[in-house]
């Protein structure tokens, strides 16, 4: 088990590196950083200068050697936009981006999965029908729209729930900020999170529902049913359980994407994550910060990937972890 | 029983109390101040927010007249000195008083390195403490207008400075976190009490100030609101009081409401087109072996095929100013007479393309931001369908603004989209830097390099020109020629729009700046 979780750790090393080189190759693209932090009475040489001060006109190879030895001594650098050392940036917004993709998560996950379990087992029902015709609205709709309607109806028509921000929150411990322990911070979160959890449960309740036919269709159900067991250990014990590795795979898979791409929700509700700032960045060419968060995010993956594989272990008794061994050496 | 009434009585009295007297006024804008670090970025809205905290020696007022700041009074005792008389009794947030050593210490770190408004003080060249209370600023060669360019130049504490280790502006060079970036220690009319970078600063009113007391707030809270969507529902849906900018679009449902208004002016900020006059042959065009902007006939041909009324009631909601000339009104040295376009006639337009040997027009590039100016993308692409009906074809390329600063900044451009507002709110910033030779220090957004030498000389005896009626009179021949070479081809001014929650007064400044010593909260 130990080898199993160092071999995924040092491919998740591999894996950085080359979010990491692709990252910093792709960022030499967004822009010019310069003229972004020099006012406009500053002239042409002054700009030359800073340039040069900053490293960007050496060779992007030396550029790149640098911030491997930077990164790899723990310094990843200051922000070019807010002059503040990138890691105390990140970690000062990472609390409100976990917080509102958890959220979101565990909305999509307890909500999709019993719908899904659920129509699957009453097909026909009108009820069904309703909900899948429904749940077309989640894929079709692209986010932002649905964040703004959400901001619409329950803000600014209805008052109920603020429309930007995270409300009031409590710091925990040293760096960390949650909204959870206050009354403006949970409803700061409910309208985000359901925006962000929407696309997802849609996905996670047709995921399951199809796996559920697939399964209720074979022959060890219908041995069960001649055994005469209850319908309910039958539906939840024996066919659920064995809907629960695709599903699983997908939530974690989804769980990432979530986490990268709060981008949309958290600009469309000022929510003051990673994606917020991220976005803001990209608008400044902030390349220290950029580099770091697409690095960080490609660690994220990495770690999501490793639970997954850990978490069919536990849920799955004929997988065990030597076979998972064998099977990425081979 | 009668006890525990009064009791009771006395609690509701208390709360009403309380109620009547908590005024926050809670205001959102697009971003958030770059730097609390009064010295590190010269760009107008992080200056204009952060003169509630610091103040400069001379200030603006409702109308961006000069008004008295920190200092009471200045004069010129001789053409090349500005005497400053400081205000008295003045004391910074943290309650060291304030002396003629804040003055020099704060001149000095504008020039240091990694100071971005060393520009605003580049003509003293010494800074004398004569008293406690008076300081000289010497120059070279007279400069009438230093009062003006220094109106963002804010005054810091030298000995909270020196003792927090932020002597020296932040530079990108020394890979540190300075403590006056999320530090702020002024003499401004208010003062921060919390700030979260990019979510939430809180500020309280110095009660120390030496003004007298306009407003009535106790208490303001700031909030970058990026999307627009989200800036308007938050002030509709009463979360703030006070939102800026309001889309274009939005004006007319927030005046609907009836809870809500929109209060507007004009930027300071001039639009203008820059036509590349320097190449033998064009970078982006299908006319090879010459350059069709250097003939006035095709400048003025693309000016006339420029229907600006239209862009003002099609695309800018009819809230712009259709501008004739490079300054805008508010400026110091606009000049009415010269703020007259020509007129839009495509059939002139074509004819001068055919005096000018190109019948059957031509192609060329044409650059344009996508984030940085009011419609930025869709004036160009107006101006593109303009243009064509003459048959000059512009290929449009709009991207952000980082992309499209680095391309126009390094002169690979051949038609381009740009803006300029004064910092000094003075037409010589206009002259020196837009529409100057580009040469060392001058010229930089001279992107076309468009150049005249009476141009360049005329700039050079405005810098020192000390009779206003005279400064004036060489302003507006600078800007009458500029104006029949057709160097530039000026747009407009965009409009501005505050968004303001009934029961809040605010003053719209044409610098978009809010000033919070004169926002009152009613009810």
């Amino acid at each position: 088990m130990a080898t199993f979780v160092l071999q995924r750790l040092s491919q998740a090393l591999f894996v950085l590196l080359a979010a990491a080189l692709a990252s910093f190759v792709l960022l030499r693209y967004v822009g010019d950083p310069v003229n972004n932090m020099v006012g406009q009475a500053a002239s042409l040489a002054d700009r030359e200068a800073m340039r040069h001060a900053l490293g960007l006109d050496q060779p992007v190879i030396l550029q790149f050697a640098q911030l491997l030895r930077d990164v790899a001594t723990g310094d990843l650098g200051v922000s070019y936009r807010f002059g503040i050392p990138v890691s105390k940036l990140l970690m000062e917004r990472l609390p409100a981006t976990l917080e509102l993709s958890v959220c979101a998560m565990l909305i999509a996950t307890l909500l999709g999965v019993p719908l899904g379990v659920w129509t699957a087992l009453h097909r026909h029902s009108v009820v069904s029908h309703i909900v899948l015709a429904a749940s077309l609205i989640g894929v079709a709709l692209p986010t932002f729209l649905i964040g703004i309607i959400l901001i619409l109806v329950f803000s600014v028509w209805l008052g109920w729930l603020p429309s930007f921000g995270r409300g009031t929150t409590v710091a925990l411990g040293h760096s960390w900020t949650t909204g959870l322990l206050t009354v403006s911070g949970l409803k700061a979160l409910v309208l985000p999170s359901l925006t962000l959890g929407l696309f997802q449960m849609t996905l996670i309740m047709r995921l399951v529902r199809a796996e559920m036919l697939e399964v209720l269709r074979t022959d060890y159900i219908k041995f069960a049913r001649a055994r005469g067991l209850p319908e309910a250990t039958i539906n939840y014990d024996h066919a659920l359980r064995n809907t629960l590795i695709p599903v699983i795979t997908v939530i974690g898979l989804q769980f990432g994407n979530i986490f990268a791409f709060s981008i949309v929700v958290e600009t469309v509700f000022q929510w003051p994550g990673l994606g917020l700032l991220v976005i803001q960045s990209i608008q400044f060419a902030d390349v220290p910060l950029l580099a770091s968060y697409l690095v960080l995010i490609a660690m994220g993956f990495a770690l999501i990937n490793l639970a997954v594989d850990l978490l069919y272990v536990a849920i799955d008794p004929r997988v065990r972890a030597d076979t998972m061994l064998a099977r990425t050496a081979s | 029983m009668s006890r525990i009434r009064f009791l009771y009585l006395s609690l509701m009295l208390a709360l009403v109390a309380c109620e009547a007297q908590a005024k926050t006024f809670r205001y959102a804008y697009r971003v958030d101040p770059a730097s609390l670090d009064p010295q590190a970025l010269a760009e107008t809205f992080t200056l204009s927010w952060l003169g509630q905290v610091y103040e400069p020696l001379v200030g603006r007022g409702k109308n961006l007249e000069l008004v008295p700041a920190l200092a009471l009074k200045w004069e010129q005792p001789d053409p090349k000195i500005w005497r400053m008389y400081l205000r008295p009794n003045v004391k910074f947030h943290n309650g060291e008083p304030f002396t003629a050593d804040d003055v020099v210490f704060s001149i000095g770190r504008m020039k240091a390195e990694g100071s971005d408004m060393g520009y605003t003080f580049s003509t003293v060249t010494a800074v004398r403490k004569i008293d406690d209370l008076t300081v000289d600023l010497v120059m070279d060669k007279p400069n009438p207008i230093l009062p003006m360019q220094t109106t963002s130049s804010y005054i810091m504490s030298k000995s909270w400075a020196e003792a927090n280790g932020a002597a020296k502006p932040a530079s990108v060079k020394n890979k540190v976190e300075n403590f006056a970036t999320n530090n702020a220690d002024g003499t401004g009319p208010f003062k921060i009490s919390s700030r979260q970078v990019g979510v939430k600063t809180m500020l309280v009113p110095n009660e120390a100030w030496w003004g007298s007391k306009e407003h009535n707030l106790t208490e303001v809270a700031f909030t970058p609101i990026q999307s627009d969507a989200t800036r308007v529902a938050a002030l509709l849906s009463g979360e703030v009081d006070m939102v800026y900018p309001i889309p274009q679009q939005d004006v007319a449902r927030v005046n609907a409401t009836g809870k809500h208004s929109v209060l507007t002016g004009f930027e300071l900020r001039t639009m203008f087109l820059n036509m590349d006059q320097k190449r033998d042959e064009l970078l982006e065009s299908n006319i090879k072996g010459k350059n069709p902007f250097k003939d006035k006939r095709v400048r003025q041909a693309i000016y006339q095929a420029i229907d600006m009324d239209a862009i003002r009631t099609r695309i800018m909601g009819g809230t712009s100013h259709v501008a004739g000339t490079m300054v805008a009104p508010g400026v110091n040295g606009y000049d009415a007479k010269l703020d007259v376009r020509l007129p839009f006639d495509p059939d002139a337009s074509k004819k001068l393309l055919t005096e000018a040997g190109y019948p059957t027009g031509f192609e060329i590039g044409m650059d344009c931001p996508n984030d940085r100016y009011v419609n930025d993308e869709k004036i160009c692409q107006a101006i593109v369908g303009m243009l064509a009906r003459v048959g000059v074809k512009a290929n449009l390329l709009a991207q952000t603004r980082t992309k499209y600063f680095e391309k126009i900044l390094s002169r690979n451009t051949t038609f381009s989209l740009l803006g300029w507002q004064p910092l000094s709110y003075d037409a010589h910033s206009t002259l020196q830097d837009v529409i100057n030779t580009p040469r060392e220090k001058v010229g930089t957004y001279n992107v076309g390099s468009f150049s005249n030498p009476r141009i360049d000389q005329l700039t050079d005896m405005i810098e020192t020109e000390i009779d206003p009626a005279k400064r004036q009179a060489l302003i507006s021949e600078a800007l009458s020629i500029h104006k029949a070479e057709i160097g530039h081809i000026p747009l407009h001014q965009a409009g501005l729009a505050w968004g303001v929650r009934k029961g809040v007064s605010v003053v719209l400044r044409n610098d978009d700046s809010l000033e919070l010593r004169w926002v009152k909260v009613e009810d």
